[in-house]
Parts: structure tokens; sequence; C-alpha cells
């Protein structure tokens, strides 16, 4: 088995509040996986904490409790091979958007000539189909273009993993569609390893090869690991005709209107699943839960401990 | 309704202005024109007295004697007769040297020190009472003790553009750098650009449209305390030129130097704004 490229132990945030009273827990006890080339999507409401875990993983921001372990080393900070996509495109307005890139390009590679720089710049603009618009500033871009040049300033680094926060939800449906195509493309070429917050169910199944359902904050939570039943070659038009494509959809809906809510402050949580959540595969032959297999993995000490604990509950 | 359009409205902005400026010569023109006189005077205190008394007229020099002397000025703006006799062009030069040079110092110790302000709150928090008591102190009390130490009339006035020029330029480059938005140093951090470069390549940037702010404000500033400064302090200058020319009881000059302050201040003004547009960045 792969050792997995990004392992988050035990992550949680707590905001002190007023004096006298306890922290604010925003989520707690979180673990999860991605594998190398893999695309994670992280469903949840808002306020969950979904943007501090992405950004945790960035390195801006940091949590409170637990570790994050990428390619083996710990995150201490930023760091160009964890490239974000911000929600807002966060382009410098003053630069054009190849100078955005190229702004990207020169911090990775320092000793690079300006034709170098400006080179491979464009090789990225062309990837997300912005070449004619290159010496436009952002605020002549339409928002889709805008969040393409966001795309190709984070790809220009070819950094490891790419976090995306919601980065299409700003975006009018035409445009999302696109993009969510330019993102499949770019994938493809790439096979890029994927972080992505989304709202939105369908982009989800669209992109994403797993996708972490949380529940409500405070004391959020991972309840559940969903694996994507469609096929891999997939597009937006024919996702929907696909059998699987009803029971996945609503096994998420059907957590996000009622299961996130339910499993809210820590409600139901399995001691042995804080550390493994359970992994479903929602298909039209009914929803199956994985063996996920780890059980059997030389466990650490407070693996065993969590495990031992599941099994007593679970008696 | 049809909006006219700018071209048109600009010639229609122009008309009124040219109709406004020879409504104001003709009325001064007026009000200093000689009436009559009727008194009949003792011709030896007629003569003493001259023009004023004798044939009514006013002391005030009227837009004909000004656009007289305007126009000698403007034919040799650059004589030098000794001290008290300098072209117009000379004693603006002085002034307009003063004002460079008290006001690049500021700049170069105002953007750094904004930048420290802007970027450590401890920084901000710490000289925030210095700055409030020193910003409202007029530029003109610091003369006596700028004369004091720095025994130097000519220096001690750039030390007064100086400080003047100082507080605008200080407080809009710490605000500029302060409210930098989040979301392009966290890109400055994920691209690990460093302290150097993310203060160089996105902070500068960032700021630049609130620094320039500060600095067309502190120009303008200067621009008005130098008058003053070279009236205490005397020797070269269009200040000093003002003064000298008001004991010479010509009024004809003083006015001369009046219009000839406007311009320049409008002059500096109009170069800070391009200077500021040059830097400034659509959202």
């Amino acid at each position: 088995m792969t050792k997995a490229l990004i392992s988050a132990e035990g992550l949680a945030k707590r905001f002190p509040q007023g004096q006298g009273q306890p922290p604010l827990t925003v989520f707690e006890n979180l673990w999860f996986e991605i594998a190398h080339g893999e695309f994670a999507c992280i469903i949840g409401h808002s306020g969950c904490g979904k943007s501090t875990i992405l950004n945790a993983l960035a390195g801006l921001d940091t949590a409170s409790e637990g570790n994050i372990i990428v390619g083996g080393k710990h995150v201490e900070g930023p760091s160009l091979d964890r490239a974000v996509i911000f929600q807002g495109n966060a382009l410098m307005p003053w630069l054009s958007a190849l100078g955005n890139v190229e702004l990207a390009v020169s911090s990775r590679h320092k000793d690079w000539s300006r034709a170098e720089v400006r080179e491979h710049a464009m090789k990225y603009l062309d990837l997300v189909h912005l070449n004619g618009s290159e010496l436009k500033k952002p605020s002549q871009l339409s928002g889709g273009m805008k969040q393409r040049v966001g795309i190709a300033r984070a790809l220009s680094i070819e950094p490891q993993i790419l976090l995306m926060d919601e980065p299409f939800s700003a975006l009018d449906a035409l445009t999302r569609g696109s993009l969510q195509d330019e993102v499949l493309s770019v994938r493809a070429k790439t096979k890029q390893t994927i972080f992505m917050i989304t709202h939105d169910v369908d982009e989800a199944m669209l992109l994403a090869d797993k996708i972490l359902l949380m529940t409500n904050g405070p004391k959020a939570r991972i309840a559940e690991i969903v694996e994507n039943t469609l096929p891999k070659e997939r597009s937006r038009t024919d996702l929907h005709k696909h059998p699987n494509y009803y029971p996945l959809r609503n096994h998420m809906i059907e957590f996000l209107v009622t299961r996130s809510r339910e499993l809210a402050g820590g409600a139901g949580a399995k001691p042995g699943e804080l550390r493994h959540p359970p992994v479903v595969r929602p298909t039209i032959g009914g929803t199956t839960h994985v063996e996920t297999a780890r059980s059997s993995q030389p466990a650490e000490s407070t693996a065993a401990t969590d495990l031992q604990a599941g099994r007593v509950s679970a008696a | 309704m049809a909006q006219p359009s700018a071209s048109s409205l600009n010639i229609k902005a122009t008309i009124v202005s040219v109709l406004i400026l020879a409504t104001f010569l003709f009325a001064w023109h007026l009000g200093t024109a000689g009436v009559a006189t009727t008194q009949k005077l003792d011709p030896e205190y007629a003569k003493l007295m001259g023009a004023t008394a004798t044939q009514g007229k006013s002391a005030m020099p009227g837009p004909i004697e000004v656009g007289a002397k305007i126009w000698e000025h403007l034919k040799d703006p650059f004589y030098d007769r000794g001290t008290n006799d300098k072209g117009l062009g000379i004693q603006l030069a002085y002034s307009i040297g003063r004002v460079a040079l008290g006001y690049l110092l500021a700049v170069a110790v105002a953007i750094p020190l904004g930048f420290l302000i802007g970027m450590s709150p401890l920084m901000s928090r710490a000289l925030d009472p210095f700055i409030q008591v020193m910003k409202p102190i007029s530029p003109l009390a610091w003369m006596p003790l700028a004369l004091y130490t720095i025994k130097d009339s000519g220096m001690s006035a750039i030390f007064v553009i100086f400080i003047c020029s100082l507080w605008p330029m200080l407080i809009n480059t710490a605000f500029g750098v302060a409210s930098v938005r989040k979301e392009w140093l966290n890109v400055a951090k994920t691209l690990e650009l460093g302290p150097a470069r993310t203060a160089l390549s996105v902070i500068l940037p960032a700021a630049a449209p609130t620094i320039f702010t500060g600095m067309r404000i502190s120009i303008g500033i200067a621009w008005l305390v130098i008058v003053a400064a070279e009236m205490l302090v005397g020797g070269t200058g269009i200040g000093y030129f003002v003064w000298n020319e008001w004991n010479n009881l010509s009024i004809t000059n003083v006015i001369t130097a009046i219009l000839a302050i406007g311009l320049v201040g409008m002059a500096l003004d109009q170069l800070m704004a391009r200077l500021q547009k040059s830097v400034s960045y659509a959202d």
C-alpha cells in the first residue's frame, strides 16, 4: 500500500472565548489521508472549519492540536510545494495576468532569466486558455478569467499539492462549468494531487475521487469518507446518466440536509471511527461500507488505544 | 435629458472661467481706477502724497499695472543685482530647491519608518503617542530651535520643510502598508517570497497609491510653509521676496509674487497627481 502524501492526524482548532468560558472548539479529532495523485473534496456547512483546515495544510494557519504531515515532513509553514487557489482570486491588481504568473515562477526558479520565466509563465497561461489576454490587468478580465490566472499561477510553480478554497463559488454557473472542465483537463495532464473545499455536491462528484463529509460545527469532525463511484473518465454532460449518479448524490445530500446536523457537536461519534472514519461507496446496488484495511497496518500506540476503545464501545 | 458630451462641457466650463476672470479683472480695474479729485490741496502736500491723494487714485495697483509688472518679470526672470534685487525666477528657484531638499529628506525617513510602523503592530503602538504629539505642531514653531541648533538659516528652513512634510507621508505610508490585503500577503507567503521581496514586490505596489496620496498632501504643505519660513529667515526665496516688496511698498510685486506662488504650487500638485496616477491600479 502506498504511503499517503498528506496525512492529518488529530487536528483540532480552538478559539479562546471570554474569561471563564471554555474555548470554542471549531473542529477536533480530525484524521484523514490523501494519496499521491488523489483528488479529495471536503464538503460541510459554513462554520465547520473547512477553510481553517485548508489554511493549516497550506501552512498559513496553525491547528491548535494535531499534526499535518506532507510527504513525510511536518508542515511548519507555507511552501512552494503546496500551492493555494484562493476563493477570491487574490491576484495582484497592479500586475498583468502574465506578471502575476511570472511573480510565482520567479519565486520558484530564482536563477532563471527573465525570458525563461516568461516562457514558463506563458506555457501555463496557455494551459488555461488565456493566451491573448496575458497582458491585461485583472480589472480588465472577467471573473472566470481571473480565476484561470489564479489556477495558472498555482500550477506554474509545479507544486506537489494544489489546495483550492471554494475556487469557483463566486462565479456564475456557466463559467463555473467551464472552469471545472479546465480543472479536469489540467488534472488529466498533470496528475496533480488536489485538496478542494466546496459547497457544491455536483462539483465534488464531477471532480473528486473521494469526498470528506464534515459534520456541522462546533466540534465538527469528518463523519464519513465517500468514494466516488462514477467512472474515472467522466464529463459534465454525461455524469447524470450513470446509474450510480443518484445514489451517490442522494447519499451526500441526505448527509448535508439531516445527518450533518444530527452528528453536530460530536454526537454519535464512535471512538474507533475518529481515526478512521467509515468509507462508503454509494452505488445503484446500495451503499456499501469499505473495509479500510488500515487496522491491519502496524498501529502506533495512539491508534492501538483508539482501536481498543472502539472494540470496547462496540462490544 | 441628453447628457452633454465631455468635450462640450469642457468648452462651456472654459467660457465660464474666462467670463469670471474678465469680470474680476474689470471690477478690479474699476475699484482701483482714479476718481477725479475735487479737493484743492496745497501743491506742496499734493506733491508729497502723490497720485493717491491728488487724483483719488487707489493705493492698490490695478490689473494693468500688475500685468505690466508680470511682463517685466517674464522678460527677465533671472537677473541678479544684489541681495535685495533678484529676479522672480531666481527667488522661486531658491524656494523650490529648499522644498525639494527638505521634502526628499522627509521621503527618505517617512517611507521606511512608515513601513516599519505599518508592518509591526508593536512599533505602531509604541510610536503612536509621539506622532500624535508631533503632528499638530506648527512647523514654524521648530524654527527657533532649528536656528539655535543648526546655526544656519538656510538649513533651518530646509529642516522646517522636512518636519512639515514628514507627517502626512509617514501616516499614509503606515496606513497603506497596514491595510495591504491579507490575501496578497498569503500569496506572498505561499510563494515563499521572503520579507524583502514581499516588501518590494507586494506591499510597496499595493500601498503605493496611499503613499503617494500622503506625498501629494506633503508637497502642498511644504509649499505653504516655505513662504512663511523664508519670511522669517530672509535672504533669498519667494517668501523673502514677498516680505521685501512689502517693505518696499511695492504692492504690484507682492501681487505678482502671490500669483507666482499659486502657479508653482499648482504645478507641484499636478506633478504629484501624475505620479500618483502612474502607481494607482484598478481593483
